[in-house]
């Protein structure tokens, strides 16, 4: 059974328009304007438990505003969405007893006590009993290798200590579902490649299924195998990740280091040349031509070395995000089980 | 049952928190004495107008000049009991500024979590204040007739605790007000200025008799039973009718405004969720 089913989710808002200047300030009490935004328009996926799913998007492309309904915190305008079998919406303490949601940069736990102090308030909001509650505990700081700071006050910790605080409370209730909002903007690329770790162990040992909004691809990379566009509020592709460079990438990126000090200089009729550096040139060949380019190249030079590359993903994303309504790919490829995801 | 043990034990753990600040404690219980001391000068200032033969037993609407003192005294407890500093401006602020998210996604509510978490702030400060309030009444133990009857100890410890819940149902609803309207602070400002008053810490409602239906209306209003009522309860001067009428008005008053801080709640959740924070 699957673990999220949204369908149809669409959320707009009616948003004032202010007029600039006094005057406009004063005719805003009389006659006011509104603009219609579609924050998330039609959207439709399922996740199965036990996937790890990214959700990408630009800015403001409503990211956001679909995690906020998928875990109650916000109603749509139109669409459904179970999740855990509940309606987010609804709030019942059956579901909230089941999810986390954690968004980065914003902390639930007490400033100024010790984020021990925090897990038990936790403990008792949850109502957890204490031999589970001290067997999570110990199993969560000891993966995220914090055991000795929980009795330090939160402040006093470092934004990537804060963060794995954060992690584990949502944890503590062993929830199924987590949601995660930008969990690791702001930290440092070893804080960053900590969490991932621990994300990805946890996801294995306990089947806790995971989606996970990101600007930052070596998350999703790191973790997720299939991901989920959305920009202006619209799923745009909903599949495996890799299946985004078959899909969007259409050049790919040809390394090819000649023998001398440098490059020939008619490179250009192969393709973009991306860089020139020594004698390492970088082309970008149109992913159909490229065994026709190689050979060509070949036989005129001589190469001492050759390598072939998809384009960085950030740049075939935003590809993506920039030409907007894509056809996505059919259902029968995007599904995982947890069986097959090792 | 198990959830009353809940928040019984959050209770405990914010007791944690509260006491976390012991110097915050004792500078301002320190602090909370200082404007009793220009009252009390006042007072005496203006008692000491009478004869001076018969300056004991001079009345200002039925206050002798040690009644006048007891009863301020006796305000302080009051206002231990039904004072809820930051509560309205705390429950507006994480309206605004999108902690009430906790609350949605945490099997908790609102309301139940901040009331034990008040509990607990009240229970840490009495313990924190019982040794220098004991010695405050002992100075001035001459101004009281001794302790009153057991029933009327019994009225007024219910006195007090209808005054607890009044005071934070009161606040809660501004602060629930926070949905709807961004400046809660100075609706606060505004109400906590009319309260001082009205509720009696200035001085006895007494005094406002000779103003014609005042003190008729203020006794069906919520606002003297957070300072005043309690006050009389233990000095006696509310009897028999008269207290039973004050302590049913109370406990009508801190149902009421149970009812309606869930009612504006829940509306200011359907709200806010149409919106997201």
């Amino acid at each position: 059974m699957p673990i999220i089913e949204a369908s149809g989710l669409s959320k707009t808002y009616r948003v004032y328009q202010k007029k600039e200047g006094l005057l406009g300030a004063l005719r805003g009490l009389f006659h006011r304007e509104y603009k219609e935004v579609h924050a998330v328009e039609n959207v439709t996926f399922t996740i199965e438990p036990g996937e790890i799913v990214g959700f990408l998007g630009p800015n403001g492309a409503g990211k956001t505003t679909t995690l906020k309904m998928l875990s109650g915190l916000i109603y749509p305008t139109k669409g459904d969405a179970t999740v855990l079998g509940h309606i987010p919406w609804q709030r019942e303490d059956e579901f909230r007893r089941r999810f986390a949601l954690v968004m980065g940069q914003k902390n639930q736990l007490w400033w100024d006590l010790p984020a021990a102090d925090s897990f038990q308030l936790h403990r008792e909001i949850y109502s957890l009993p204490t031999e589970q509650f001290n067997q999570t505990l110990g199993e969560l700081t000891e993966l995220f290798g914090v055991k000795e700071l929980t009795r330090q006050p939160v402040r006093e910790l470092s934004l990537g200590e804060r963060m794995k605080m954060e992690l584990i409370a949502s944890l503590l209730h062993q929830p199924r579902l987590l949601l995660l909002d930008e969990p690791t903007i702001g930290l440092d690329v070893v804080a960053q490649v900590t969490i991932q770790k621990c994300l990805r162990e946890y996801n294995q040992i306990r089947g806790v299924t995971i989606l996970l909004t990101s600007h930052y691809m070596r998350d999703v990379e790191a973790l997720c195998k299939r991901v989920l566009v959305i920009t202006h509020g619209k799923l745009v592709y909903d599949g495996q990740l890799t299946g985004i460079a078959e899909r969007f990438g259409n050049e790919k990126l040809v390394k090819l280091q000649f023998d001398g000090s440098d490059t020939p200089d008619d490179l250009h009729q192969y393709g973009e040349v991306a860089s020139r550096e020594g004698p390492i040139a970088t082309v970008k060949v149109d992913r159909n031509r490229v065994a026709d380019v190689l050979a060509a190249i070949l036989e005129r030079y001589t190469v001492l070395d050759v390598s072939i590359h998809d384009p960085p993903l950030d740049q075939m994303i935003a590809k993506v995000f920039e030409e907007g309504r894509v056809e996505a790919p059919l259902a029968e490829d995007t599904r995982i089980t947890a069986s097959s995801e090792r | 049952m198990d959830s009353v043990r809940k928040y019984f034990k959050i209770l405990r753990i914010s007791l944690v928190e509260r006491l976390v600040y012991r110097a915050d404690f004792f500078l301002t219980t320190f602090f909370r004495f200082l404007p009793l001391i220009t009252t009390f000068l006042l007072w005496e200032a203006i008692y000491a107008g009478a004869n001076k033969d018969d300056q004991a037993d001079f009345e200002i609407a039925t206050f002798t000049k040690d009644k006048m003192i007891a009863y301020l005294l006796l305000v302080q407890i009051s206002r231990m009991f039904s004072s809820m500093p930051g509560l309205s401006t705390g429950i507006a602020r994480e309206i605004r500024d999108g902690n009430l998210k906790k609350y949605l996604l945490q099997p908790i509510d609102m309301l139940t979590y901040l009331i034990a978490f008040r509990g607990a702030h009240k229970i840490a400060y009495i313990a924190t204040t019982a040794l220098p309030y004991a010695l405050l009444f002992l100075l001035f133990h001459n101004v009281f007739d001794g302790f009153p009857g057991p029933l009327t100890l019994l009225a007024y410890f219910a006195s007090l605790l209808l005054a607890f819940l009044i005071g934070f149902f009161f606040e809660a609803c501004i602060g629930i007000a926070g949905f709807w309207f961004m400046e809660v602070t100075s609706l606060m400002y505004i109400i906590n200025i009319f309260t001082f008053f009205v509720s009696g810490q200035m001085f006895p409602l007494e005094l406002l008799e000779q103003y014609p239906y005042v003190t008729t209306v203020l006794d069906y209003l919520p606002f003297q039973y957070l300072a005043y009522f309690p006050a009389m309860v233990f000095l006696e001067k509310k009897q028999g009718v008269d207290l039973l009428f004050g302590l049913g008005v109370e406990a009508c008053w801190a149902i009421a405004l149970f009812l309606l801080s869930r009612w504006m709640y829940r509306l200011g959740l359907k709200h806010y969720s149409a919106f997201g924070g």
